[in-house]
């Protein structure tokens, strides 16, 4: 008897994400999906969050009762304090993504491609705006900004990619070619979807596990380059 | 004491229309926060929005989202009054160029996004789009007398356009140029008479990357206090990198 087929909402991606996070690691979260990830850490793993504005070992994403100005992360979210926290300035921040010392950065993706390039930064390319930034900001629904995300997808020892597995109008964002602005080449090294969890190998993308329900042929139907499945595929674990 | 001299060993300005009435036509300004609200010198951005000043260049990571996308951003919170970015001065006409990370963010309707509404109209706005962590760097570097510099990031992206690319232990790298600036505006939360500065938990970043930077730094502060008030081992930005020190209202 076959199970119901049934993507993961975003909380449950973002709890097999946190899977990740083991005791000790330095984690930078980006926006959107990966940001609620510092919410669904067990007590008893002690994970050091980072944030590119200056901060280092904030605790959760803060009521409304607790939320303070002076403690926000990059994604607009108020947080709150830990003890053993620290603050920094922008370019000792970004000293610590580009120097290594962050073991995983999570980031949200709109395409990655069979290589594990990564484009999250722009819905679209420049190339179609005639190169030109100021014609795809006057025109383009979606103005683009970089942020932080082409530093840590090239500074952190370790890049995982979290993200739905098709776009709104269900077109496979795992790709041969990214075909958006690329935030780094070669970077990405697991992508973690509401339907599956791919790791990137030099041989290929490699299935791992999927979402109950689901099989290789589902998500390799939804996924733009061929897919290597691993003797040991099973269904995604919390 | 001759060299003491040289720079008035009291910092602190009576005004905010005092602190930043030498800024003049196509003045590049570094603008100090992160696009939130807690690092804001929105003081200072207010009294620069009553000169009547033009053509400026205003470097930050995102100083021209507006009012509006900031309350957005705050879903719940209240954005407080004093609460001021780039954005009125990219209405009025008066920005020539931008050079940041996030030019815009668009979760508010496209009439309440200055940058893009200013290019509907026909401004001409240059933007100069660079990444957060370079960005930083590149200010920082001017402050330690630095003219460029390699970085891992962006390359094989649209940011290495134009740019000389190097291998350093079969890496690339981009060269990247130091930004000049004229002012900048600091937000902080103390300081003392010498310019000594002390921030709020995240509202730091890029204020304390900025102080120093440009040929005059402005800190707009919630308190100054005695000297020896504020404990050597944990001032945050040094007297050296302040010009001018600027008390804000009580909230």
């Amino acid at each position: 008897m076959s199970k119901e087929k049934q993507r993961l909402d975003e909380q449950t991606v973002a709890l097999r994400l946190a899977k990740e996070f083991k005791d000790g690691m330095v984690v930078n979260l980006g926006g959107g999906l990966p940001s609620i990830a510092c919410n669904l850490v067990p007590e008893e793993r002690e994970i050091l969050f980072h944030s590119e504005n200056g901060v280092l070992g904030y605790g959760q994403i803060a009521t409304l009762e607790e939320a303070d100005w002076n403690l926000f992360n990059a994604s607009a979210q108020p947080v709150t304090p830990l003890p053993g926290m620290s603050f920094f300035s922008h370019d000792e921040s970004f000293a610590m993504i580009r120097g290594r010392h962050i073991d995983i950065c999570a980031l949200g993706g709109l395409q990655v491609s069979e290589k594990g390039d990564l484009a999250n930064w722009a819905m679209g390319n420049l190339d179609w705006y005639g190169g030109d930034i100021h014609t795809w900001i006057r025109e383009g629904r979606f103005p683009p900004g970089i942020g932080g995300a082409m530093d840590l997808a090239r500074g952190a020892k370790k890049i995982i990619v979290a993200m739905t597995h098709t776009t709104k109008d269900s077109k496979p964002k795992i790709v041969k070619e990214c075909t958006y602005e690329i935030t780094a080449v070669h970077c990405v090294s697991q992508i973690i979807t509401d339907m599956a969890v791919i790791e990137v190998t030099d041989q290929g993308l490699l299935l791992k596990e999927v979402a109950p329900g689901f099989t290789a042929d589902d998500i390799q139907a939804v996924t733009e380059p061929e897919l290597l499945i691993a003797p040991d595929l099973k269904e995604i674990e919390l | 004491m001759i060299g003491r001299e040289q720079m008035p060993l009291n910092k602190v300005v009576p005004s905010f229309d005092e602190a930043v009435a030498d800024i003049f036509d196509g003045a590049v300004i570094l603008c100090g926060g992160f696009g939130d609200v807690g690092g804001n010198p929105g003081y200072l951005f207010r009294a620069l929005a009553r000169l009547p000043v033009k053509n400026l260049t205003l470097v930050g990571n995102s100083p021209a989202i507006g009012r509006e996308t900031q309350e957005a951003l705050a879903r719940l919170m209240t954005v407080p009054d004093w609460y001021a970015d780039g954005g009125p001065l990219i209405k009025s006409g008066r920005v020539r160029k931008l050079i940041v990370s996030v030019p815009q963010l668009p979760i508010v309707r496209v009439g309440e996004l200055p940058l893009v509404k200013a290019l509907q109209e026909g401004q001409h706005i240059e933007v100069e789009l660079v990444p957060q962590g370079t960005l930083a760097e590149r200010i920082r570097a001017t402050k330690a007398g630095i003219p460029a510099f390699y970085t891992p990031t962006g390359v094989g992206t649209a940011v290495a356009k134009g740019k000389e690319v190097r291998v350093f232990d079969g890496e690339e790298y981009l060269l990247e140029r130091a930004i000049k600036a004229d002012f900048s505006f600091i937000r902080a939360y103390k300081a003392d008479r010498y310019g000594n500065l002390i921030y709020k938990g995240t509202s730091r970043s890029f204020n304390a990357t900025m102080a120093g930077a440009s040929t005059v730094t402005i800190a707009e502060v919630d308190e100054v206090v005695e000297l020896g008030e504020l404990d050597p081992e944990v001032i945050v930005t040094p007297g050296i990198y302040v010009n001018r020190v600027v008390v804000r209202p009580r909230d």
